[in-house]
């Protein structure tokens, strides 16, 4: 297979001055406010969570090897509740926004910085007091409601430490605010000279639509966690019907926020999988507008479907089939990229770099993931389907193979920029297959389950779903390794891998053409903008750097 | 070495089926799966084969393509055409599986912490199962006592959720005789997997004789009609005359005139919202304020029983004999209102006894 990267011999035994090594010291990080030392701060804090979050899917994976399982149901109900509570606003949420799109939105649109340094660093503290908060949680004994926190349950009936789990989803939340409000500035007022609209990468687009979900919802799921405080604490009744409320109405309130944090979660990723198809077939995206343009369309027509959720609930049959159809329109603007990626190819010149691998399993992984949604929005396989573990899979296809991959293809991408070291490829590439093969082996299955009637959130399950619960958790052991590899060579490379000048992939977009790692302020001069983005041509025409 | 494979084959792909109505749903499914395969295979022979195709070669150069304004509209236009497919077929199938037909049996369903406990019409009550005769269409009307709960029977593909605070339904006629799982599908706390159960499905001559036990309590209206008395209900609603409360005699699924000029339907919702909470909607012509609130002093099933009871009222015949503690002896009372402070101590004698 060919490869693209060049690495630079080590010549000079002195690093140039960069944003890494211009200050030392734990205060030089923790009072930064550059945008490339917060991305790191955050890059350490997510990976934190999410090995939290991990270590509690694999033993929610273990004790569903025995239809009895394994520990107590308490216990297990706390592990599924904590998996999704940390996985959910400690990693999925933050994670590529707060990472690649912190270190990159100013460098790939000409900035120097965000148009708000210190709000920058104010969402990572807030990130890692919602943080606190969450595992103050865990520690005292844990939650039990589900990262839903549906009520009544979780006013009235539950016993566990469900106001500091929501406490900190309410304040991690301010941190996804500041982050959106602070692209959506940025994008509009600190473009370089030339940088139009239309001249704007991808990546940038899909934050930019991410960023308007994030300002527009999510003080719509604070308000409702404060609502669910404000009921367990003071009992007003807003959702419990014993006291004068209605549960429906948490569910309104939640989803209207919870189902557009899905394309917060997604969207940031799609923006990355169109950098890397770019560059790994050196063509310009295929319908750049129209990639563009669904980014929008996902971000505005993502506010119109949470009825979706609430197809068994009891809300009206009419309202259900208003939502219904409404959610047929979301699905095209997916497909519309998805179709787009794979045209890019054509007649492109391929190579099959390790960014481009995870892109590849990015695509499979999001089509089963997209069209399973198909199922859940047809209103009467849905009242089938919902609750079950095809629910389960579905999400997990979206948000583990759709976002965790391209988090990892934009990783991968973006390292020898952010650390001016390259990593093992053979590792890359063989961690990219397991995790693809890991993933599908623990996911598949659970779509079959789901058909068959086994409900999620069971902590036992009748002897007759064993089998198709063991491959699960045979494939979750393989997932589980699979992502411990990339920690491994990563931190190594961070350490001891060759170095690489500021264009090891030979791609397009300001970013490469500024020093690896880049200077506190990114630009010596700001640059001027005088082509369109994706400008590919053949390999060859650049010269190694 | 085949022998270790063989575990894959008892994999069963799609559940047991039984009914007519989840036969229905299981040839949406397939359609939905063989579109998705079709999508699939569309999408991965395209991204493995340009690829291969187009993978870098010494001495061909990428080729710009900047797009093409006719395939994206064909590849937003088609999807969306089969996608309009799946919609009409979904909601054609929801909204037969939201209207139950009209011979169906009513069975009611109290969920709660962590048990599914049935009350058949004849007062026959059951635990964690329901037996049904084949081919009689069931509806399910479902409440739960404390947190949300969701019903789900998968061999019929149905499932609702049962809110607290609201009737819940759904339907389903078995045509298979069979043992079939029930499952509680919204997470309700510690023992949610265990708020499970099974339906039987059995034939005529079977059912007959599981059902000739019967309830020891009467049927469901006279359990109705026992609390009814218990409660001093019978005071105030007066079976055949106008009483200080409206007249329950052919009131059920009726239209109701309210005081504030709407006029509601008298169904299962709006009867066992006057019962717990009389003063929410007040009849034209009567005051609020003089049934006392029944909310937390009457359990779901209890509520369940009294609307049973003032269904069996709907007819024209004659109403339900009145023995029992139905006092016969009450004065005939004029149709005018009585005095408002003879009411309220009325009211405060019926007051539930705590």
């Amino acid at each position: 297979m060919a490869t693209t990267y060049t690495t630079t011999p080590e010549t000079s035994a002195e690093e140039p001055v960069n944003y890494l090594n211009v200050e030392h010291g734990w205060k030089s990080w923790l009072f930064t406010t550059d945008h490339k030392r917060i991305a790191m701060l955050y890059l350490f804090s997510i990976t934190v969570m999410f090995i939290i979050g991990g270590a509690f899917a694999i033993l929610v994976r273990i004790h569903l090897t025995q239809p009895q399982g394994l520990f107590p149901p308490e216990v297990y109900n706390r592990l599924f509740t904590m998996h999704g509570v940390v996985m959910i606003f400690f990693f999925l949420i933050p994670s590529i926004p707060a990472t690649l799109g912190n270190f990159l939105l100013p460098i790939q649109i000409g900035a120097k910085d965000l148009a708000f340094p210190r709000i920058n660093l104010l969402s990572w503290y807030l990130y890692i007091g919602g943080a606190a908060f969450a595992i103050f949680a865990v520690v005292r004994g844990g939650v039990d409601t589900g990262w839903t926190f549906y009520a009544p349950y979780s006013t009235t009936y539950s016993n566990s430490y469900v106001l500091s789990a929501a406490m900190g989803a309410f304040v991690a939340g301010f941190s996804s605010i500041l982050t959106g409000l602070n692209f959506i500035v940025t994008v509009h007022k600190m473009r370089a000279p030339g940088m139009s609209w239309m001249r704007m990468p991808l990546f940038i687009w899909a934050h930019y639509a991410t960023g308007l979900i994030q300002i527009l919802g999510t003080p719509v799921v604070a308000i409702a966690l404060v609502l669910v405080a404000v009921e367990r604490v003071m009992h007003v009744g807003i959702f419990d019907p014993n006291i004068g409320g209605d549960p429906i109405l948490f569910q309104h309130i939640f989803w209207f926020y919870s189902h557009p944090a899905v394309y917060i979660m997604i969207l940031p990723g799609m923006g990355v999988i169109s950098e890397v198809i770019a560059c790994f077939s050196r063509k310009r995206i295929f319908g750049y507008e129209f990639v563009a343009a669904s980014s929008m369309g996902i971000a505005i027509l993502g506010f119109l479907v949470w009825g979706h959720h609430m197809f068994v609930t009891g809300q009206s049959v009419y309202t259900g089939i208003v939502f219904s159809f409404l959610t047929f329109f979301v699905a095209v603007p997916s497909a519309v990229k998805v179709f787009n990626w794979t045209a890019t190819m054509y007649k492109g010149s391929v190579t099959f770099d390790s960014p481009m691998l995870y892109a590849f399993a990015f695509i499979g992984l999001f089509t089963i993931g997209g069209l399973t949604g198909l199922f859940l929005s047809t209103l009467a396989t849905d009242v089938a389907l919902h609750g079950t573990y095809f629910v389960v899979a579905h999400f997990h296809f979206v948000m583990v193979g759709g976002m965790v991959v391209a988090f990892l293809a934009g990783l991968h991408f973006w390292w020898p920029k952010m650390t001016g070291r390259m990593y093992s490829e053979p590792w890359a590439k063989f961690a990219a297959l397991l995790i693809f093969a890991g993933f599908n082996l623990t996911f598949l299955p659970q779509f079959v389950l789901g058909y068959l009637g086994m409900p999620r959130r069971y902590a036992a399950y009748p002897p007759e779903f064993q089998v198709l619960n063991v491959l699960s958790t045979a494939g979750a052991s393989i997932l589980g390794i699979a992502f411990f590899i990339p920690m491994i060579y990563l931190t190594w490379s961070w350490f001891k891998g060759p170095r690489v000048g500021k264009d090891p992939w030979h791609a397009k977009g300001l970013e490469w053409e500024i020093q690896s790692p880049p200077t506190t302020f990114n630009f010596d001069e700001t640059p001027t903008v005088t082509e369109e983005a994706y400008n590919y041509g053949p390999l060859e025409e650049h010269p190694v750097v | 070495m085949w022998a270790s494979y063989r575990f894959l084959a008892d994999i069963p792909f799609v559940g047991p089926v039984g009914s007519k109505e989840a036969a229905d749903i299981d040839l949406l499914w397939w359609f939905l799966c063989a579109v998705s395969l079709v999508m699939t295979v569309i999408i991965f022979v395209g991204v493995i084969g340009f690829a291969i195709k187009y993978r870098k070669k010494a001495g061909v150069d990428p080729v710009p393509v900047h797009g093409s304004n006719v395939l994206e509209i064909t590849w937003s236009i088609i999807p969306f055409i089969v996608m309009l497919v799946m919609f009409w077929w979904g909601a054609e199938l929801f909204f037969a599986a939201e209207n139950p037909p009209k011979d169906a049996e009513e069975v009611f369903v109290v969920g709660k912490q962590w048990m599914w406990k049935i009350q058949h019409p004849d007062g026959t009550r059951e635990m964690n199962s329901l037996h049904v005769p084949v081919g009689q269409a069931v509806k399910l009307t479902m409440a739960s006592e404390d947190v949300i709960h969701s019903f789900s029977i998968p061999a019929f593909r149905v499932r609702h959720d049962v809110v607290p605070g609201h009737y819940d339904s759904l339907w389903f006629r078995p045509t298979t005789p069979g043992h079939y799982r029930i499952f509680c599908t919204e997470y309700c706390g510690d023992r949610h997997s265990q708020m499970i159960g099974y339906v039987d499905v059995m034939d005529e001559n079977e059912y007959g004789k599981w059902a000739s036990g019967g309830g020891s309590g009467g049927t469901l209206a006279e359990q109705g009609q026992q609390l009814f008395t218990q409660n001093g209900c019978s005071t105030c609603h007066l079976l055949n005359e106008q009483g200080r409360c409206p007249i329950l005699k052919g009131l059920y699924n009726k239209p109701v005139q309210l005081n504030d000029g709407r006029t509601v339907i008298a169904d299962d919702a709006y009867l066992r919202e006057s019962i717990l909470q009389p003063n929410a909607k007040i009849v034209n012509g009567y005051d609020a304020n003089v049934m006392p609130n029944f909310q937390g002093q009457l359990s779901e099933e209890n509520v369940i029983q009294l609307i049973a009871y003032i269904k069996s009222l709907a007819g024209n015949a004659a109403p339900a004999p009145t023995q029992g503690g139905n006092p016969p002896a009450t004065a005939p009372t004029p149709a005018v209102k009585k005095p408002k402070v003879a009411i309220k101590e009325a009211a405060a004698n019926m007051m539930p006894q705590q």
